[in-house]
């Protein structure tokens, strides 16, 4: 059954984008705490990109809706985020191979799989892992449980949002946060808050789907 | 053809400005160096498609070894990896060396003909003469 076919992938991007719009002070202002105030401005202005692309050049190939998007996160973000972003998208957009829950779970894991690798981080770091990791577990633990898409797809959103708030006592050791060192105690992490919008908008955009 | 060179920077100003340095050090004497730096609307940030575009435009099938800045400029120029071409991949190394001693060194060493391990060497031995003369 193809459920995630590029029409889906197109309409999570939108959501994803406008999600971040809305939040893109809240963004700024986590960002301005331990980093360096731009998260949300750099993000906005990416997503806004990508949906511009994928209304300049739609494609019915879900790949290459996720491709198109990871090269112009990469191209317009500007900062760290936008080789994160890009990476995760991109190796997603490489492992994507079927339209049903399992197929997306897989492409979600290999561009959880390329943040790490990218960013030499782990969980506990205080980074956009520590949402997209547990949402990556529930989700597959949901499919695997044989729950329907958009169960599991809620239930990876519920994992990200505590994944986030989960970073808020950590001290951050990856990026320009890591500088503060314990003084970075007391703040949730921008990009685990930015990743959790990005799950929750899969939620929402792929709601009813299966 | 010499060894191709990469600059990555958040500045654009700061990498031009390092290649006139290299440049000034080699007068007359062929160089290929690229620049990626700045983001889109040449404000601070870096570019993974710039910088996969350079590598391209400076690789004449001897290597390219690319100098980056800090922060994003590393993980941007490791992206830019896997946007390149596979044969073209294996030609480029990214050098762990500071940008401006680094480029330097890279550069007298690529404009003499060396091999790209050679040229990649020399720009992580860039900081030496100033250890040396400091004392560090």
């Amino acid at each position: 059954m193809t459920v995630v076919d590029a029409a889906a992938l197109t309409a999570w991007v939108r959501e994803f984008a406008r999600l971040v719009h809305d939040q893109r002070d809240t963004l700024t202002q986590l960002d301005s705490a331990i980093g360096d105030a731009d998260h949300g401005a750099n993000l906005d202005r990416g997503m806004t990109a990508a949906v511009a692309a994928l209304e300049a050049t739609p494609s019915d190939d879900p790949a290459a809706v996720l491709k198109t998007v990871a090269t112009t996160l990469i191209k317009t973000v500007g900062g760290a985020s936008g080789p994160l972003y890009g990476t995760f998208v991109l190796r997603a957009s490489g492992a994507l191979d079927g339209g049903d829950g399992a197929a997306l779970a897989a492409a979600l894991r290999a561009g959880y799989d390329g943040v790490v690798a990218r960013g030499k981080a782990e969980r506990g770091d205080k980074t956009m892992l520590d949402a997209l990791g547990p949402a990556c577990d529930a989700l597959d633990e949901a499919l695997t449980a044989g729950k329907a898409l958009d169960e599991a797809l809620g239930a990876a959103a519920e994992a990200a949002a505590q994944g986030r708030d989960a970073t808020e006592p950590l001290v951050a050791r990856k990026g320009r946060a890591s500088y503060l060192g314990e003084r970075s105690v007391g703040h949730v992490d921008p990009g685990a808050a930015s990743a959790t919008l990005l799950v929750e908008a899969a939620a929402t955009a792929l709601a009813g789907r299966g | 053809m010499p060894v191709g060179l990469v600059v990555v920077s958040h500045s654009r100003a700061l990498a031009d400005a390092a290649v006139e340095l290299a440049r000034g050090m080699l007068p007359g004497r062929e160089l290929a160096v690229g620049v990626a730096a700045g983001d889109v609307d040449g404000g601070l940030g870096t570019d993974a498609t710039a910088i996969a575009d350079a590598i391209a435009a400076v690789d004449s099938g001897d290597g390219v070894v690319v100098l980056m800045d800090l922060g994003s400029a590393v993980l941007s120029a490791e992206t830019a990896l896997e946007l390149v071409d596979d044969d073209v991949r294996e030609r480029v190394v990214l050098s762990p060396a500071p940008l401006v001693e680094g480029l330097v060194g890279a550069a007298v060493t690529a404009a003499a003909g060396a091999d790209r391990d050679r040229v990649a060497a020399e720009a992580l031995r860039g900081l030496a003469p100033k250890q040396a003369h400091l004392g560090g």
